[in-house]
């Protein structure tokens, strides 16, 4: 998947806010990109963007060589809703209090296989529970009779139920407790070992996407400030914002802790209604120069495929 | 070691519900230091808050029950107290931080007399000198133009800022123990990462004992000396930062610290969840309540509840695996704490 100038705007009275403005990046087969930022950055707007949730105000998803965003024939549209499923962060709204497991996971199968009927059907929704670590015999039962993380794994069946390749896990984590993350991330992975899924994983936990990741990207603002590998970006992030968002997170481990020394950026992220102009980060950037005021800096290469928005490079 | 400011000792709480009488905490005892910042870990459900809550009696008076244990102050037990006697101390003596700053304040109040409020009721000072004292104390939690930001609503500040003036609120009186219930957890890491530094910096200048409550253990690292950790509803394990992280006892503590990554963990290595999930408070049995979820279970773990055992003077942990009598076992080799860069 190739996302290519990607703007989001939405419309609030009279102005725009830039919930997306101008990002770039690909997604390789079978890999994780992981997402990260703080709150109103913009990361589950891309998200809810590439599958079509949200209109794209302009900017192209190219996916199998198409462009998503421009208009679909019904065949089209039905061939990318099969390939590319979403796996939401809140376990207790995503599901239909209203509807049994059964019916839950089976409606993507009526819909996109309808020749598996009766009890074919019935033995692929059993399968997929068993995949996800529950019990066939949970399928009768109605979503408020399990605990969060048996939800989240409920809600992984159901986008697995129409065989995607590409997985768009928006926080799927967040509203777990620690002891249960584990188990959902350690689930995550082995699905992808087993069916070679590719999965966008969008997080604001650093460790976490830090794990599961092969390349990591940030975002500030609505844009993308840096992109690289995992282990180069947590080894060598380049860009402030980069910088000072992986110092502020503590680290679980009293001697690190203790040795460690904190950037803590001032103040708060600017509105996305009044962005500063030029680069986004100045508001709060340690490193700030006259030019980043006027001049929004380049997305530039500067190293062999680590990214980075920032006039220092 | 300081003296002990509040000491809470074997508090049962339990909750009338319409699905019977749930047992939220049961036996719950720990000390609170002078000075000293105590962390209460667990995850959620495990009635880290309604500990919290009932030392200040904020829980739900109908539905309520304390059945046993008390909650000294200052030589007194606060559960005997009445209405307008926990009132004296509820805000001057003890504050709280709540979880969440964008229902903790109220949306009709200008924050000027929202922090006014406080020192008036319990200072017995005029007007003109608590509005003084409220634009040292905004000024003093990092707010910009503190004079003119009395006179705005909670709705035109941040989540951070708002959380900077609920905690210049609990401070206005400047009370001996603080009590912060997860203060971090609806901020962004960034925003996180100055009010816990914001925090720390006011302890060592006005010397306040908190009680920092949340499931982050990364934060329970950057703030505090001691941690309690609480499971179903019960202290499993007690001890200074360093044996907690480092010699662990419990294995729902070992399961805790092996559940999240390390900065450079292996990605090739899963990582080692605890099965299953934290159990009904309301269908407990009389053994440990972490028997159901823990790897290392014996018989003796289903049907009698283990005692503390003092592990050093300021390490306990509730198993059964101390006991003199328990079988040795290969602690796992790599617990959190200890990362393997």
């Amino acid at each position: 998947m190739e996302v290519k100038n990607l703007k989001k705007y939405f419309n609030v009275g009279k102005k725009q806010l830039k919930a997306v403005d101008n990002v770039s990046f690909e997604i390789y087969e079978g890999e994780t990109l992981g997402l990260v930022g703080e709150s109103g950055c913009g990361k589950s707007t891309i998200g809810r963007t590439i599958l079509n949730l949200y209109q794209a105000t302009s900017g192209e998803v190219n996916y199998k060589g198409k462009n998503l965003q421009e208009k679909l024939s019904k065949k089209e549209k039905k061939f990318y809703q099969e390939e590319i499923q979403m796996i939401f962060q809140d376990p207790y709204s995503s599901l239909d209090p209203r509807m049994t497991v059964l019916e839950i996971i089976a409606e993507g199968i009526k819909i996109h296989q309808s020749n598996m009927i009766g009890k074919e059907r019935l033995e692929r929704v059993y399968e997929l529970l068993e995949l996800v670590g529950l019990d066939r015999k949970h399928a009768k039962r109605y979503p408020h009779e399990f605990s969060g993380g048996q939800r989240q794994r409920i809600g992984i069946a159901r986008s697995l139920a129409v065989n995607p390749n590409l997985i768009i896990a928006d926080e799927p984590i967040a509203a777990l407790d620690v002891s249960i993350q584990a188990q959902i991330v350690n689930l995550l992975k082995e699905l992808q070992k087993e069916r070679g899924l590719t999965y966008l994983f969008i997080a604001h936990d650093l460790s976490m996407v830090k794990y599961i990741s092969d390349r990591v990207g940030v975002m500030y603002l609505g844009s993308m400030v840096e992109l690289a590998s995992s282990e180069e970006l947590y080894n060598n992030p380049l860009h402030p914002y980069t910088k000072a968002l992986m110092s502020a997170v503590p680290i679980p481990d009293p001697d690190i802790e203790e040795k460690r020394e904190q950037i803590i950026l001032q103040g708060d992220m600017p509105s996305p209604l009044n962005p500063p102009s030029g680069c986004r980060f100045i508001t709060r950037c340690p490193a700030a120069m006259d030019m980043c005021a006027k001049l929004s800096p380049e997305w530039t290469e500067v190293e062999k495929d680590h990214f980075v928005a920032c006039h220092l490079f | 070691m300081g003296e002990t400011i509040l000491s809470v000792d074997n508090l049962d709480v339990s909750f009338q519900t319409n699905s019977g009488l749930i047992k939220a905490v049961r036996g719950v005892s720990f000390d609170l230091k002078k000075g000293e910042t105590l962390a209460i870990v667990g995850e959620s459900g495990s009635g880290k808050s309604v500990t919290a809550k009932s030392i200040m009696q904020l829980l739900p008076k109908q539905s309520t029950r304390i059945d046993s244990g008390s909650i000294v102050y200052g030589g007194n037990d606060l559960l005997e107290y009445g209405n307008k006697e926990i009132e004296k101390i509820r805000g001057k003596e003890i504050a709280m931080v709540f979880q969440d700053p964008m229902t903790s304040l109220n949306p009709t109040m200008k924050i000027g007399k929202q922090v006014m409020e406080g020192l008036i009721k319990h200072n017995n000072i005029r007007k003109k000198e608590a509005k003084k004292r409220s634009i040292e104390l905004l000024t003093e939690v990092g707010i910009p133009y503190a004079e003119e930001r009395m006179n705005s609503f909670p709705h035109e500040f941040s989540g951070g800022m708002r959380q900077r003036v609920v905690i210049a609120m609990a401070l206005a009186c400047d009370p001996k123990v603080l009590i912060a219930d997860e203060p971090t957890t609806a901020l962004d890491v960034t925003i996180q990462a100055q009010i816990l530094n914001l925090m720390k910096e006011l302890q060592k200048k006005t010397g306040t004992s908190i009680l920092i409550i949340t499931h982050d253990l990364g934060v329970v690292v950057n703030m505090a000396q001691r941690i309690a950790v609480m499971y179903a509803g019960e202290i499993v394990e007690t001890g200074t930062l360093r044996e907690i992280f480092y010699k662990p006892k419990h294995p729902y503590t070992w399961g805790l610290l092996q559940s999240m990554p390390k900065m450079h963990q292996d990605q090739s290595v899963p990582l080692i969840p605890i099965a299953g999930s934290p159990p009904d408070v309301s269908l407990m049995h009389d053994g440990c309540p972490f028997a159901a979820r823990c790897p290392y279970v014996m018989k003796v773990c289903h049907n009698h509840k283990p005692d503390q055992t003092q592990i050093s003077v300021t390490h306990a942990a509730a198993c059964w695996l101390e006991d003199d009598w328990a079988p040795e076992i290969k602690q796992p080799e790599k617990i959190g704490g200890v990362s393997n860069s």
